[in-house]
């Protein structure tokens, strides 16, 4: 039985191997469709971080002058808005990536992994022109980088499982129930404001900090911080917590994934 | 030869009904604590029982079979869309499987964009796609809007594109369900033409048809699927005629249509039979062309109804329409029909139809058609035999055409010798009362 299951996991990542170009195709897909017949094109991907962090900025940095680890506030909100849009927007759209694609999971087989997955890789287009902008802000606030700067390909990775990792289980499970779109923009809303995204963590009361620690999106956006800020506080326990739930729910929504996805076209 | 495609007492069950429960059902669920109590019986169907077959390499095989008797559940379980109950199948080659002409089209991409997507849906490298790119596109004829978004695309431009793509494929075994029953005679053909090229390359091809006709033509060997079991695999011509035989109802004079299944409506008014009758009134099993015949149709009123509309339909064994008529077209106004048994009476005096088999569904509707009191497709099938139709030594059936109609050759017009001909071409009535006698 043990001996199967190996099997039938080796059987799984062959089959992602072999059907890799299709996974091009669906990334390529969503990105091709994503900004057709919009006017500003692909510059939504900056405008949608860039009006977060100047709302975010002119509120908490001018009005409430909420503290920013000794960083420009501007700065320090997008740096972390960064890895946080991407998380959203695409367990947003990679939750429904089933639902959507129903003619085709009814119709060809193909490993249906690569349809959240496809949406995560489309979001990395995104990412990137997004992180453009960070890259133009810190030039501007004539911030130093450290050698740190070196792990933020890791930062990424990090940021990509904990996002794969809830997208494939908010796919596979609204496969069956359809309440996770509505449930979901709230729950988005609240882990905005549960993630040290707006204000630092050093806001937080030390006490409450092991439960922060529970939420893996500290994890990711802390991570890019440390990377790419200088002179970044880092609680290297509770941020090794954070980074470790990321592998445990990367795993446990592959997992699901894996198990539900056989019935899936018979109950979408 | 080895096996292509094997399948082991295969069954596929699907639970019928709330199929979806939503999280608040299964929370108020919890409430109410209903896993303490006994699970209702959930009601299941058998989609497929205990299936067994297997295909050899270079074999076509058709499957035919009634809606819903399991030929899509078969060709989605070997194509790994869904999953057994209980069994196993396996396939050895590369398998392509088309349940459905331009899948995962998207409408915003243009048509060339959808053919690569459509490709690697289907299993065909990109590589490949390139390469047979100018092929597809010459193939689909849509070389003009091949840049525009498909979703300026009428239906048939989609299939099209879409059949385009699956033609060049080129796997080792196909899976084809019903596609050929979208699209036009042309798109027919064209689908025909490709399966029957990929059959002579020596392709395994497994073919889900309800167009007999091609299933008899494309395959040697055809599997005859009902109620979710193999109710017949063999010779396709055998198959298809023990199909054909089951699709006829009853063989019994008065064809009786108190037990048939596939009826809709309100049932206040329903058919009970229908009669084929000679001018003598004598029950007929089968009619020749070109006799007089009575149909006479049976009813029985459960309730009270006022200006029903009779009216029935007659399909070749291919489908086409062959008539339509009713009470209505003839504005006839019934105002009431009295309750219990009666029938009504259609007098036809030369049933110009050449021999085939052909298929009557019978109607009662209100006079505007929008209320229906009953429905019976493929209720009856009339079969016509040949006659000496036109007093010739030709035997006129089906090979001929759909209908004949009384004609005359006239040679006036033309130089020579041309008595014995005028002299053969009599009047059809004449000829056929002759017949009768």
């Amino acid at each position: 039985m043990a001996l199967d299951r190996g099997r039938m996991r080796r059987d799984f990542i062959a089959e992602f191997w072999r059907y890799r170009e299709l996974l091009y195709f669906f990334a390529w897909r969503d990105i091709k469709v994503r900004y057709r017949q919009a006017l500003l094109g692909t510059s939504w991907a900056v405008i949608q971080p860039l009006f977060n962090m100047l709302l975010f900025a002119g509120v908490f940095g001018k009005l409430a002058h909420m503290p920013s680890n000794g960083i420009p506030y501007p700065v320090f909100s997008y740096c972390a808005l960064l890895p946080w849009t991407y998380f959203s927007v695409v367990i947003g759209l990679a939750s429904n990536s089933l639902i959507h694609n129903h003619t085709l999971i009814t119709k060809v087989y193909f490993p249906r992994v690569l349809l959240p997955t496809g949406t995560a890789l489309a979001g990395l287009l995104d990412f990137a022109i997004a992180a453009l902008l960070l890259v133009a802000m810190m030039i501007y606030y004539h911030l130093k980088v450290s050698w740190l700067l070196l792990l933020t390909p890791l930062a990424v990775l990090l940021m990509v499982m904990l996002t794969l990792g809830v997208s494939m289980f908010l796919a596979a499970i609204s496969v069956r129930y359809r309440d996770v779109k509505y449930v979901l923009p709230f729950l988005i809303q609240l882990l905005l404001f549960a993630t040290p995204i707006i204000y630092p963590v050093t806001m937080v009361p030390k006490r409450f900090r092991p439960i922060l620690a529970l939420n893996p999106c500290w994890g990711m956006v802390d991570s890019f911080r440390a990377c790419l800020l200088p002179n970044q506080p880092v609680d290297f326990k509770l941020i090794g917590v954070s980074i470790g739930l990321t592998f445990v729910v990367f795993a446990g929504g592959l997992r699901y994934f894996h198990k539900s996805e056989k019935s899936f076209a018979d109950i979408i | 030869m080895s096996d292509a495609i094997w399948v082991e007492k295969l069954s596929k069950q699907y639970k019928l009904g709330h199929a979806n429960p939503t999280l608040r059902d299964r929370i108020s669920g919890m409430m109410k604590l209903d896993f303490l109590r006994k699970k209702p019986e959930e009601e299941t169907l058998w989609a497929l029982r205990d299936v067994s077959l297997s295909v050899q390499h270079g074999e076509t095989v058709g499957i035919i079979g009634r809606n819903g008797a399991g030929k899509s559940t078969l060709l989605k379980i070997l194509s790994k869309i869904t999953y057994p109950t209980y069994g196993s199948t396996g396939i050895d080659g590369r398998v392509i499987s088309l349940l459905e002409v331009g899948t995962g089209f998207h409408d915003e991409l243009t048509g060339r964009e959808n053919i690569y997507l459509n490709g690697s849906i289907l299993g065909m490298p990109k590589k490949e796609v390139k390469r047979q790119l100018d092929a597809i596109v010459e193939f689909s004829g849509l070389e003009k809007f091949i840049d525009t978004p498909i979703k300026r695309f009428s239906s048939g431009m989609r299939l099209r594109l879409g059949f385009a793509v699956a033609a060049h494929l080129n796997p080792d075994i196909l899976i084809v369900d019903e596609v050929l029953a979208v699209g036009d005679a042309e798109f027919q053909k064209k689908c025909l033409d490709t399966i029957q090229k990929l059959r002579a390359s020596a392709r395994t091809i497994l073919f889900v048809s309800h167009n007999l006709a091609a299933v008899e033509n494309l395959c040697e060997r055809c599997i005859w699927i009902d109620h979710g079991e193999v109710h017949m695999d063999g010779k396709s011509q055998t198959v298809i005629k023990d199909y054909m035989g089951s699709m006829r109802e009853s063989t019994a004079v008065v064809v009786d249509l108190e037990g048939t299944q596939n009826r809709r409506g309100n049932g206040k008014i329903r058919f009970q039979g229908l009669e084929f009758l000679s001018p003598e009134g004598i029950s007929q099993k089968v009619i020749r062309a070109g006799d007089p015949v009575v149909m006479r149709f049976h009813y029985c009123v459960h309730e009270p109804i006022a200006f029903p509309s009779f009216g029935f339909r007659m399909h070749t064994d291919t489908g086409a329409l062959v008539t339509e008529t009713s009470t209505s077209h003839h504005d006839i106004y019934i105002p009431s029909v009295a309750l219990g048994a009666g029938y009504l009476d259609l007098q036809i005096d030369c049933l110009n139809l050449l021999a085939a088999k052909y298929t009557i569904s019978l109607w009662i509707t209100d006079q505007a058609g929008g209320l229906v009191y009953d429905n019976v497709e493929n209720a009856v099938t009339l079969e016509v035999d040949a006659a000496n139709t036109y007093g010739s030594n030709f035997v006129i059936d089906g090979r001929f055409g759909i209908v004949f109609f009384a004609q005359k050759w006239n040679l006036a017009g033309m130089s020579g010798r041309y008595e014995h001909s005028l002299s053969s071409s009599v009047d059809l009535r004449e000829s056929l009362a002759r017949d009768n006698k």
